[in-house]
């Protein structure tokens, strides 16, 4: 096939004996919402820091767009175009809402020569005022990031994983911590950055996520692990009506 | 709102510190203008120091170092029959290489360990400034080390090398608030508070790490050669980790990551010690009285003398929250 926009093709993983990632295959599609469930210590994380060159992989390939990008940096992913969110909140604390949005994107603009003399806000003064006013946190755009309550410190979070107008983005538990109340706000963000970009391009997500309701109602297909291994990729239809999965692990 | 008045305090305080470092020396003596001279030296260091420490959060003990490094170029230079004005870039691009090297280390190792491995740098120049005779002197040291003329105007007596001094310190707190106005200062902060979230941002953690090292470097070694040039000899003692460590606490003292800190902590460090010295009664006990005040001021301000207007800040901005809340408890099903 493929005009898929990452193609991830049989990865591994192991940790001593233990194979934490063991012959992982699956793509995403331009515009898709891809899940990912499973339950703890079926390799989900580990999959998705070989996929973001936190760790390297034993054995597999992953392609962005059709050019391999296996064992690439963070950094080197980030200026091709893949942004992500981590499990816990990750903030800078001691910086402005606003200044970390920008910090966010300024390291795509021009070179370090460049930026030495370039305004303080990188000409990205507007695009973060635009996407705190769609994360709803104005109010709080020139307060110290870690003097925010946890919500809106994961707001900020994952609004900075968008500033960059990144392709594809990896959002690890978006939801864990969050209060219910929230968790709607955060879906519906979401699916109108995905489906409505305000800016640039469309992006397409890959969502590591243990609320159930969160995934079927966000994902457009989703990739059940266990054990290390794909047991089903599907629709979220496909998905609930999957016998195997529901044994393993959605129970009833 | 609040940035905006904190530029506008910051405006204010520079302009009324510059007018009154402008008008200070017809008021002093001639050792208080040699004081008021060293005190700008340490803030030009510590300037460069804070930007390492304070700013791009790597924890360095070998700051003291640079700055030896900075004076014994321009001492040895001029030995040499070398200008001060060719001596002083010299020290500047040395310090800069050599800061770019002891950045490495920061790369793989932070915090404690980190400062383990600059002390040992500390040491190891410290070592060659004692032990290499033919170079430095070793610990007779380098005398007599002229003090520079500038444009046929000679800088040799106190009052005039003070102005000097002062120009050139005023320059590089320029040069540095205009560095960290830019996004490279943004870059700074983001590698400090959370350098693997920097790294998925784009940020390249390792070339701000190098930078704000030799950048530190260099404010270290021009403070160094003015030093060489105000104090006229010199010896390896001044440069030795001790001193290293002195300029850490002046950097912690004023409020590590505060543009102003390095005034308020040079002036803790420098000026307070030779004050205290002199008045009556105090000369005898001045060091523990000295060290007594740096442990309270640990315990009650960690985060320097410069974070008290945002402590209050702080204080006001909880207690308007806490009376909101209790009218808001008043409501029935009014949000928390």
């Amino acid at each position: 096939m493929s005009n898929a926009l990452l193609k991830v093709t049989n990865l591994k993983k192991a940790y001593g004996a233990i194979q934490a990632v063991g012959g992982v295959s699956f793509e995403v599609m331009p515009g898709e919402i891809f899940g990912v469930i499973g339950p703890n210590g079926s390799g989900k994380t580990t999959m998705f820091n070989s996929v973001l060159g936190q760790i390297t992989p034993d054995a597999g390939s992953i392609e962005l767009k059709g050019r391999n990008i296996t064992g690439l940096s963070p950094l080197e992913l980030s200026r091709r175009g893949v942004g992500r969110t981590f499990q816990t909140l990750q903030v800078f604390g001691k910086m402005t809402v606003r200044d970390n949005l920008i910090v966010a994107a300024q390291e795509h603009k021009g070179t370090m020569l460049s930026r030495m003399f370039a305004p303080g806000d990188s000409g990205l003064g507007n695009k973060a005022d635009a996407l705190i006013d769609q994360f709803r946190i104005r109010h709080v755009a020139d307060s110290l990031a870690g003097t925010l309550s946890y919500g809106q410190q994961k707001l900020v979070d994952i609004a900075m994983a968008f500033m960059a107008e990144p392709d594809l983005v990896l959002l690890d538990e978006p939801c864990a911590g969050v209060n219910p109340s929230l968790v709607g706000g955060i879906s519906s963000l979401l699916k109108e950055l995905n489906r409505n970009p305000k800016f640039g391009r469309q992006s397409s997500f890959v969502v590591i996520e243990h609320n159930m309701d969160f995934v079927m109602d966000l994902c457009h297909r989703i990739m059940v692990m266990v054990e290390g291994r794909v047991m089903a990729i599907g629709t979220p239809a496909e998905i609930r009506g999957n016998k195997q999965v529901l044994d393993a692990y959605l129970g009833n | 709102m609040n940035a905006i008045s904190n530029r506008k305090f910051a405006a204010v305080f520079a302009l009324l510190a510059a007018l009154l470092m402008l008008a200070a020396p017809q008021y002093l003596k001639n050792y208080g203008v040699y004081l008021l001279t060293y005190w700008l030296i340490f803030i030009i260091a510590t300037m460069g120091l804070n930007l390492t420490i304070g700013y791009a959060g790597q924890k360095s003990l070998g700051h003291a170092a640079f700055f030896g490094i900075g004076a014994y170029t321009v001492a040895i230079m001029m030995k040499a029959g070398i200008s001060f004005w060719l001596g002083v870039p010299a020290a500047a691009l040395l310090c800069f290489v050599i800061g770019l090297i002891l950045g490495f280390p920061a790369l793989r190792v932070q915090a404690i360990y980190l400062a383990f491995a600059t002390l040992g740098f500390n040491t190891a120049v410290w070592l060659v400034m004692r032990n290499e005779e033919w170079l430095t002197g070793g610990t007779f040291g380098i005398n007599n080390i002229a003090r520079p003329v500038l444009f046929g105007y000679s800088l040799e007596g106190n009052r005039p090398y003070y102005y000097f001094v002062l120009a050139v310190t005023l320059i590089l707190a320029a040069l540095l608030w205009g560095l960290l106005r830019s996004p490279w200062g943004k870059a700074f902060m983001a590698l400090r508070d959370n350098p693997i979230r920097a790294e998925s941002l784009g940020v390249d953690i390792r070339n701000y790490t190098l930078l704000s090292f030799a950048i530190g470097a260099v404010y270290a070694g021009v403070a160094g050669a003015l030093f060489a040039s105000l104090v006229q000899f010199i010896e390896p003692a001044p440069f030795a980790v001790g001193a290293s460590i002195m300029m850490y606490l002046m950097v912690v003292v004023g409020g590590a990551g505060y543009f102003f800190g390095p005034v308020i902590g040079a002036a803790v460090g420098v000026v307070l010690p030779e004050w205290l010295r002199d008045v009556p009664g105090v000369s005898n006990w001045y060091l523990p009285l000295f060290g007594a005040s740096v442990v309270l001021l640990m315990i009650w301000l960690p985060d320097g003398l410069l974070s008290i207007p945002d402590r209050l800040k702080a204080k006001r901005a909880a207690r308007v929250a806490s009376v909101a809340r209790t009218a808001a408890a008043g409501k029935v099903g009014a949000a928390p």
